[in-house]
């Protein structure tokens, strides 16, 4: 296979594995181990439960994408779910967890957890209304924290105020329903932790900039895993300090995550889960795909480097912002939370195909691959205008349409006939033929 | 008279560049009915309503997902074919994700002077939104002045609000009116009033709805009411559907979408901080499917509101395919409806165009089914 580069395993994958399975099992045992159980969509404000005495996440996204993969149990939610009404074209993460919830069946065994209470927020129109169902479903209160959503960076005095006040009032509600005290050393070091784990993971991912490339998309979605999850827990600012330090040595010894590394490809969209091979059949060609604005930014924390790359974003303690109080760490969360750079991309079409571009450059891409995937309208908001623009900057593009975690809208073979029709587009051949 | 309305709505095109020739002033279009026309208007510009054509198209599919609703790709085509050629500039708020794709690529691909985002908050009964979202709108305020070169003071505020109010507190009467046993107004009809409404300037259409007001007092209906139903829905401008489904020997009497009731139920409560006095109205009207996130569900207390006050037999869930916000409510309301009211629901998937043929049968059967319950 004509190797250019040596590659070796990550030192880290079976700790990031062990660490997505924890996240479930804690999950799961949450009650018995007399933890609170708080129902979140994609992992936005889950160091606010942090200061309770002992809490757990359960999150919709990744619940969503892990039963995903498994052909039966994702076709049985969908049924369960049609059947009480809901159209089939809706979010498929939600179908995955409502029909879970509905059938009372837990993907990793046993009945289907019940939350405590829910706190929720909207960027899509499902986020919501997904959970509203859900609240209804289990009897339980919820807390709404209306996340402004603005095309461009907007992070005044106002806005930052708007969200903190809303997670200040979260909290006050959280300490009534709950009937504990808060721990406001608690939050306070979950924040920093937060504030830690997307910065971290935001300078792993420009370590991907180098030619040839540490890591790889399909290893991607293994190790962003914990910043959607747990990104405010020590183990997991650990993990990435560990992490780190070894794609660090990576680049420094050429380690490359694909040996016959000639083309590097950039991602987008949430891919089809139940068909992650199609990432290995790109390697045939040489092909790396390097990551996806999904992956890096999700909970990834960036910002423009004096060199005017893009990189990962000093922190508020970097800043100089105190972080003593409670108070304190609600602004410079809100802040935290605004700046994040995939949500200008999830309000407007036009700042994502920016993003693109930058990256393409930055990472020295020779062409996209965008997944349509039917299963999320929230991050297909815009693509084909991302599309328009790359081809526009001369970006090779080529769009396969999917759904990320139902495998009755995916069809294998049209796909690969796509991607090898692409590469070949790009003057590559199987290396293997 | 009530002719005028639907004829003002087909001419909307010619209607705003002659209002623009006529005034000398900027034409500026909104997406979505919870854009703050008031503000828009307080600074002597006419905003219209962007609707679809309801004509085949093949122009937006380069720009907009094919999984997104049919009402967005509509209305995308409709600027991309230069219908909206007059406008000098477009507005959207935080809508749903299909109407934020439309304004994007709007923006991307048509030339316009000027454009303006505002921030709609979604949770619109939170404890917090109205200063904030009174906030967005002083922003909005100040891009319009800066764009005409005009400050918008305080008494042009006013008179806007007026004139808003006063179109809304006529349409108002005008559906009071529908309670009555044996209705002098159509569905088709209001929804004709509403529409035409929202692509007019307000102090004449204002006048076409004092005049339409005066008729129907008046007016002794020469049609069977037959069936009283309710239709729900997102934007349902197809007046020709429900002049079909009204043939068949019903009449909607009360309607909750955003080309009805939705758009104009309630007023400004004018107050010294007028754009706190607009944003209450916006985050108290009753909300969409897509701002009505808490748990309390306040767009089915309204319209439990609405089935009782107006005395609903039966309901026309009318959905845009693939519209998510909808598609979350509908299984819930219909079995709302059902279990409260005891009242059926019809459910009924609409694209670009409405197969009337298909529709007509199974309206037919939903009405069967109704008149034997009802005797
Ligand atoms: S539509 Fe996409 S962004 Fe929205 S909740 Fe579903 S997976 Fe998340
Ligand atoms: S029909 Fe639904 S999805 Fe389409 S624009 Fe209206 S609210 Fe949005």
């Amino acid at each position: 296979m004509q190797n250019l580069y040596k590659t070796r395993p990550l030192k880290m994958w079976q700790k990031a594995k062990e660490l997505r399975l924890k996240f479930f099992k804690d999950i799961q045992t949450a009650k018995e181990n007399g933890k609170t159980l708080v129902l979140v969509d994609s992992g936005s404000f889950i160091e606010l439960p942090a200061g309770l005495e002992g809490h757990a996440c359960l999150e919709g996204h990744p619940y969503g994408a892990t039963v995903g993969m498994d052909l039966d149990f994702a076709r049985e939610c969908a049924e369960e779910v049609e059947a009480r009404g809901y159209a089939r074209d809706l979010c498929v993460y939600t179908r995955n967890f409502w029909g879970s919830m509905f059938r009372n069946r837990y993907y990793f065994g046993g009945e289907f957890p019940r939350p405590d209470f829910c706190i929720k927020r909207s960027l899509c129109d499902t986020e919501s209304k997904w959970l509203q169902v859900c609240c209804e479903h289990f009897n339980m209160p919820s807390f709404y924290i209306d996340f402004p959503l603005y095309p461009d960076r907007r992070t005044g005095k106002e806005d930052i105020e708007y969200l903190a006040t809303q997670m200040s009032d979260c909290i006050e509600w959280m300490e009534k329903i709950t009937g504990q005290k808060y721990n406001d050393d608690k939050f306070i070091h979950a924040a920093h932790n937060e504030f830690r784990t997307t910065s971290l993971w935001a300078e792993i991912c420009t370590l991907n900039k180098a030619i040839p490339a540490p890591l790889d998309q399909k290893t991607i979605y293994t190790l962003y895993f914990p910043t959607v999850v747990s990104r405010y827990e020590d183990d997991t600012v650990h993990f990435y300090e560990e992490l780190l330090a070894e794609v660090k040595d990576r680049v420094s010894d050429h380690i490359a995550a694909l040996a016959t590394e000639r083309c590097r490809l950039w991602d987008d969209g949430i891919p089809p889960w139940y068909f992650l091979k199609l990432y290995r059949y790109l390697e045939r060609y040489g092909a790396v795909v390097l990551g996806s604005i999904y992956t890096y930014t999700l909970h990834g924390a960036w910002e423009d480097q004096p060199d005017d790359s893009w990189g990962r974003a000093t922190t508020p303690e970097e800043r100089g912002m105190p972080l003593k109080t409670r108070d304190d760490a609600l602004r410079a969360l809100a802040l935290w939370y605004l700046e994040k750079p995939i949500y200008p991309g999830m309000c407007l079409p036009g700042p994502k195909s920016e993003q693109l571009l930058r990256i393409i450059r930055e990472w020295r891409i020779d062409g996209m691959m965008m997944h349509m995937n039917r299963g999320c309208e929230g991050l297909s908001l815009g693509a084909m205008e991302q599309r328009l623009a790359l081809l526009k900057a001369g970006v090779p593009v080529t769009v396969y349409e999917g759904n990320s975690a139902d495998k009755r809208e995916f069809d294998e073979n049209q796909v690969l006939d796509r991607l090898d029709a692409f590469m070949e587009s790009l003057g590559m051949k199987k290396l293997d033929s | 008279m009530l002719d005028v309305f639907p004829k003002q709505f087909q001419s909307r095109h010619d209607y705003a560049r002659e209002w623009k020739a006529r005034h000398n002033r900027e034409v500026i279009g909104y997406l979505c009915t919870y854009a703050p026309e008031e503000i828009i208007y307080a600074a002597g510009i006419l905003p219209v309503r962007v609707l679809g054509g309801h004509e085949p198209q093949d122009v937006a599919e380069r720009h907009i997902p094919t999984m997104y609703c049919p009402f967005s790709r509509d209305v995308l085509a409709q600027g991309l074919l230069g219908r909206y050629d007059y406008l000098d500039g477009l507005v959207d708020g935080f809508t749903c994700v299909h109407m934020r794709n439309v304004f994007g690529s709007w923006t991307l691909n048509i030339p316009l002077k000027y454009h303006h985002y505002i921030y709609t908050p979604s949770d619109v009964r939170g404890a917090r939104v109205k200063p904030y979202f009174a906030v967005q709108l002083g922003k909005f305020k100040e891009s319009l002045e800066a764009f005409t070169g005009k400050a918008i003071s305080d008494s042009s505020l006013d008179s806007a609000i007026d004139v808003y109010n006063r179109s809304r507190r006529l349409l108002r009467h005008i559906y009071e009116l529908r309670k009555a046993e044996n209705p002098p107004v159509t569905g088709a009809e209001c929804i004709e009033m509403v529409v035409s409404s929202q692509v007019m300037d307000k102090a004449e259409h204002n006048k076409l709805l004092e005049a339409a007001l005066a008729e129907l007092q008046s007016r002794r209906p020469d049609r069977e009411t037959g069936i009283r139903l309710m239709m729900v829905g997102s934007e349902v401008d197809d007046t020709e559907f429900v002049r079909m489904v009204e043939s068949l020997g019903s009449t909607v009497v009360i309607d909750d979408h955003c080309t009805g009731s939705r758009y104009f139920w309630n007023e400004v409560a004018p107050a010294t901080d007028r754009l706190l006095a607009i944003a209450s109205r916006y985050m108290d009207r009753p909300p969409c499917p897509q701002k009505d996130v808490q748990d309390t569900r306040f767009r089915f207390e309204h319209i439990a509101r609405l089935v009782k006050e107006y005395n609903v037999q039966g309901a026309l869930l009318v959905q845009q395919k693939f519209c998510t916000p909808h598609e979350f409510d509908i299984p819930k309301l219909k079995a709302f409806l059902q279990e409260q009211f005891g009242i059926p629901s019809l459910f009924l998937e609409v694209d670009i165009t409405i197969p009337l043929g298909q529709f007509r049968t199974r309206v037919e059967a939903f009405l069967e089914m109704l008149q034997l319950q009802a005797v």
